[in-house]
Parts: C-alpha cells; sequence; structure tokens
C-alpha cells in the first residue's frame, strides 16, 4: 500500500508563547519545534500499516525551509521519502494549501492520504477535507481507530457524546485523531538512514490566497488562582461561594 | 446586505444546540451588515422539517429542510454537495456553520466545492467592508490570531459556545430541498451510531463538567467524580489525558491539547495537577474548582477556589453539601 502522510512544523506543546515584535506572528526563539501532535500519529500508524503489509509512506509538507527537519524527522521514523512544497512564510489559508498538496498528490498513484485531524499552530482542521475534495476522494475526518482489508476501510470517528463507525472505498483521505498510535522515538540508526533518503524541493502552488493573518495577541489572563481552605473544612465556604459569587449552584 | 446559509445541525432528527447557535450567528452576522435574510438549512430524515420550523424564533428568515431516510445519519457527501449547491442558487454571501465535530466535518467541503474562503473555529466575526475579520484560538488556545477574509462566498464555522443562541423572533418561511447529491450513491457510509452515556449532557454542552486526574489512583474511584456530577444534576464527566492513556476513561472524555476544548459555567478539577497540555483544554471556564493534596500544583494558579485536601475525603463532603444545597 502506498501511503501519503500530509505533515506539518509546529511548536512543541510545551512551549509558553511570547508574540514577534510583528505582532502577526510568534516570537520563535527559544522554541523547539516538532510534527504537529496529530501529524506524528498518522504517520506512526501509516508506518504501522506498510510494515505489516508492505508497501511505503511518503510525507509531505507545505511550509518554509525550516520544515526540511520536520519532514526529515518523519523519515528518521521509517517513511521512505519527503517533499516539501515550500512557501516564503506561514500560510493561513486552508484552502491554498489544500490546492498545494492535491497538485502534488494528484497521479501520486495513493492508496490512502492521510492528515493530522488538526494543526497544532493554526488549528483550523479543515485541509485534509479540502483536499479530498479537490481530489474527488471519499474523506473520513477524525479517526479513531481504523482498520483496512481488500481496498476498504472501517473507521471510528467521535462525536460529541456518539461515535460513528463508517466503511469507505480506497482510495480515500483520512483525518486522524487521538488514540489511534502512539509515535515511536527515532532509532539512532533510523536518524542515520534517514541522511540519505530522498527529500525533494519544490514551489508550493498556492493559488490565491484569500486569508492573511492581521494580529497574534496572548489571551486575556485568568484572574491569579486563590486557595480557600483546606480538607472537607474547606467545603461549606465553596459552597457559599459556588452560591454566591459564581451563581452555579 | 448579506443573505446568509446557516448549516443548523440535527443529529437523528433532532435538532442539536449547535443549530441555534449557527442561526444566531448568522442573524446577528446579517444585522452587522445591513440586515439581509438568514436561510437555514437542516437534515434529517422525514419529520425533520417541523422540529426545524422553531429556527425562525432564533432569527432564520427561511427554513429549508432536506429530508431523506439516509440522513437519520450523518452523510456529510450529499449534505455538503447540497449546502453548496443552494449556496451557489441562492448567491448567499456567507456560509455559517458551528465547529462541531460534524460542522468541522462539513464546511471545509462546502468551501472547496465553492471555491470559497474559508475561516474556522471563530470566536467572532466583524464585517469589514469587503473583508470579513475573524478572531480564531490557535496555538492549542494559547494565542488569539485575527484573520483578515476575503471573496464571496466565505464560509465560516463559529467555536462551540462562542455565541449563545438567543431569540429574535421571524416567522420564517419553510422551504423543501431535495438532496442535491443522491445519499445513497455517496461513498463514506454510516455503518453505526452508537449514544454515549445516557443520562448525562455532552462535555460540549454541559453547563458543569467534573472532571478527574490521576490523583483518583484507579479506575473505580472515578465514581466519586461520578456522584458529584450526578449531585449536581446537569454535568458532564471529563478526565485528563493520563487518565484515558490508563484506560481509565474512555479517549473521547479526554479535556486538554489533544482532547476537548471546555467553557462551562464551572468546571470542578478533582485530582488534577494542572499540567499545561490540560489547562490549554479548560481555562476558558468560567469558573474553576480544584480540589488537589499538594497545595504547589499548578491548577492552583489558575483555579478560583481551590481546596488543598484529599479527595478521597473532600470530595464525598462536597457532594453531599451539594446534594444539601440542591434540596434546600
Amino acid at each position: 500500500m502506498k501511503i501519503a502522510v500530509c505533515i506539518k512544523r509546529a511548536p512543541d506543546s510545551e512551549t509558553r508563547f511570547r508574540i514577534a515584535a510583528s505582532g502577526t506572528g510568534i516570537d520563535e526563539a527559544g522554541v523547539k519545534f516538532d510534527i504537529s501532535d496529530f501529524d506524528s500519529y498518522a504517520v506512526e500508524y501509516a508506518l504501522q500499516v506498510t510494515e505489516k503489509g508492505g508497501g511505503e509512506v511518503v510525507v509531505i509538507s507545505v511550509g518554509t525551509d525550516a520544515s526540511q527537519e520536520t519532514l526529515r524527522k518523519a523519515l528518521s521514523m521509517g517513511a521512505a521519502s519527503g517533499v516539501l512544497l515550500k512557501t516564503d512564510g506561514p500560510v493561513f489559508d486552508s484552502m491554498a494549501v489544500a490546492r498545494a498538496l492535491a497538485d502534488e498528490l494528484q497521479g501520486g498513484g495513493y492508496d490512502l492520504v492521510l492528515f493530522g485531524k488538526v494543526a497544532a499552530d493554526t488549528a483550523a482542521g479543515a485541509v485534509g477535507a479540502m483536499t479530498a475534495e479537490l481530489l474527488g476522494l471519499p474523506c473520513v475526518n477524525s479517526v479513531s481507530k481504523l482498520d483496512l482489508a481488500d481496498g476498504r476501510g472501517t473507521a471510528r470517528r467521535d462525536l460529541e457524546g456518539a461515535a460513528e463507525t463508517v466503511e469507505f472505498p480506497l482510495p480515500a483521505v483520512v483525518s486522524i485523531d487521538e488514540g489511534i498510535a502512539r509515535p515511536r522515538y527515532p532509532s539512532l540508526k533510523g536518524i542515520m538512514a534517514a541522511k540519505k533518503k530522498p527529500l525533494e524541493s519544490k514551489p508550493a502552488q498556492l493559488g490565491d490566497v484569500r486569508v492573511k493573518i492581521a494580529k497574534m495577541e496572548l489571551p486575556a489572563d485568568r484572574p491569579p488562582g486563590r486557595i480557600i481552605g483546606e480538607g472537607a473544612a474547606a467545603v461549606p465556604e465553596l459552597v457559599r461561594l459556588l452560591q454566591d459569587e459564581a451563581k452555579v449552584l | 446586505m448579506a443573505n446568509i446559509l446557516a448549516y443548523a445541525e440535527a443529529r437523528a432528527g433532532e435538532l442539536r444546540k449547535t443549530a441555534f447557535e449557527a442561526v444566531t450567528a448568522a442573524r446577528q452576522l446579517a444585522d452587522a451588515s445591513g440586515g439581509g435574510e438568514v436561510h437555514a438549512i437542516v437534515f434529517g430524515p422525514a419529520g425533520v422539517a417541523a422540529k426545524a420550523a422553531q429556527l425562525g424564533k432564533f432569527g432564520a428568515d427561511v427554513v429549508i429542510a432536506v429530508e431523506h431516510e439516509r440522513y437519520a445519519n450523518n452523510d456529510p457527501e450529499s449534505m455538503s454537495a447540497t449546502i453548496a449547491e443552494r449556496a451557489k442558487s441562492g448567491g448567499h454571501r456567507y456560509v455559517v456553520g458551528v465547529a462541531s465535530q460534524t460542522g468541522r466535518d462539513i464546511a471545509p467541503r462546502v468551501a472547496a466545492k465553492l471555491g470559497a474562503a474559508f475561516a474556522s473555529d471563530v470566536i467572532d466575526a466583524k464585517v469589514n467592508g469587503d473583508a470579513l475579520t475573524v478572531r480564531h484560538p490557535g496555538y492549542w488556545g494559547k494565542v488569539i490570531m485575527t484573520l483578515e477574509v476575503t471573496g464571496s462566498p466565505t464560509v465560516l464555522t463559529y467555536r462551540p459556545g462562542a455565541v449563545t443562541a438567543s431569540e429574535n423572533a421571524k416567522e420564517a418561511r419553510a422551504e423543501s430541498m431535495a438532496p442535491a447529491a443522491d445519499p445513497s450513491a455517496s461513498r463514506v457510509v454510516v455503518k453505526e451510531t452508537t449514544q454515549g452515556a445516557k443520562g448525562r449532557p455532552d462535555l460540549a454542552e454541559a453547563p458543569i463538567i467534573i472532571s478527574g486526574g490521576r490523583g483518583l489512583k484507579e479506575a473505580a474511584n472515578f465514581k466519586l467524580v461520578e456522584d458529584l456530577a450526578d449531585a449536581f444534576g446537569n454535568a458532564a464527566v471529563g478526565a485528563t489525558r493520563a487518565v484515558t492513556d490508563e484506560g481509565w476513561r474512555p479517549h473521547s472524555d479526554q479535556i486538554g491539547q489533544t482532547g476537548r476544548t471546555v467553557s462551562p459555567q464551572l468546571y470542578v478539577a478533582v485530582g488534577i495537577s494542572g499540567a499545561i497540555q490540560h489547562i490549554a483544554g479548560m481555562r476558558t471556564s468560567k469558573a474553576i474548582v480544584a480540589i488537589n493534596k499538594d497545595k504547589e500544583a499548578p491548577i492552583f494558579k489558575i483555579a478560583d477556589y481551590g481546596i488543598v485536601g484529599d479527595v478521597f475525603e473532600v470530595v464525598p463532603a462536597l457532594t453531599a453539601a451539594v446534594k444539601a444545597a440542591k434540596n434546600s
């Protein structure tokens, strides 16, 4: 099976952000970057499928030159090759990113195209479904369990307070939720091997970009926390505050 | 003046809370752009049209019901094709939805079919000449982005709960429409929809959430959390990633960076230390209670009401006190 996994470079989840002087981005000084969390689950899932049933994993990213490192990390985990669709800066237009990816994926002979369900930074969660539309492929989003057999997929999708089991034919586009696979750490051997794996770089065909960043800011701080007491003795005071101050009881 | 198409979500023929939020948001956007009509579109099995009529009370001028037996379950392929077709024939300036799991699934497909500009999960939207200025949380909610979106039509989804459904009585005209793509030809087919825990609201809709962490020590002790939720009566139960990773609770209960983002009126953190990844999922709650034995736990930095103590002692006492308060 030939699987493409579309991945994005994103800050590490422990990051405490500062806004850059420009006011339209984060200050990247001292920030660690990695494969965006849900994308890394998709990479791991794809590797497990091809290790069991044969085939290869190709990783594709839309981003600046800095995303080479992100693709290289996926290669060190076991992906066969990578493609960077290069941009001059971050892109906030999901449709533009989908156009660039569809342009690359078209005619690639992929049985399955995987995405993380949402990118950690821009958090739109739209590129997978848009790419599927542009390619005319069936699409299942936010999948926490996926079985593939005989050219078909069966997936579980969590809804609020419910879950769906869906069936679909391959080739298809699937976006991955948590719970599907825990990403491996690259081995030393994997890291060495990744240095020799093909990583192509070419300009992203974004087309008309209609969503632009105007400002980034940190959300308003919560008021500082308050400890109202210790042990069960503090419960009456808590109940009073929930009734009189928070008015939720 | 701009006419707006609002996607009003239904599940198994029943309107969801997000349906009223979508129509309210569309009404506000229509009024902000100099007045215009709100057309609400609803999908469901036969009978959904009668239920959809109440959307008029929330500001819909037209309610379009698309009935088909397959719409007892989701069918994003034909639903998105039908919304796109209606937006095209109706010349709508905006298509509005709510970024629930279903809204997130459908809206980008509609945008791609229309070749429309798209904004996702916005907390507010302002008409700015020919453009739309939206604010949208990113970086796990740690950064608020302001985006300029140009192009007509524009498809946008609101963050669940960002708009409070409010009544704005209209005499809605009822219309019916056939699916623009045959639902029985959809390639992705829902085989089964299983409902979660009965009798408890979902995390997205609950005004109160009681959430448990590793401090509960084992799965069976989640009974303490369940009992407290039952005492409040309208509370959902959530968990930290540590807990769902241990398998004490299902993955879908996880609140935090890689799980659900919630903003209830009251969030009670039981035995939760407050890792940055968990706080990202609940920091916008109106009031936060934390009960933890470690007074240095980071959760106390954001808790409006912190109690330092043993959860096995404090939580049962709180459950009893809440029951007493409810009965008085």
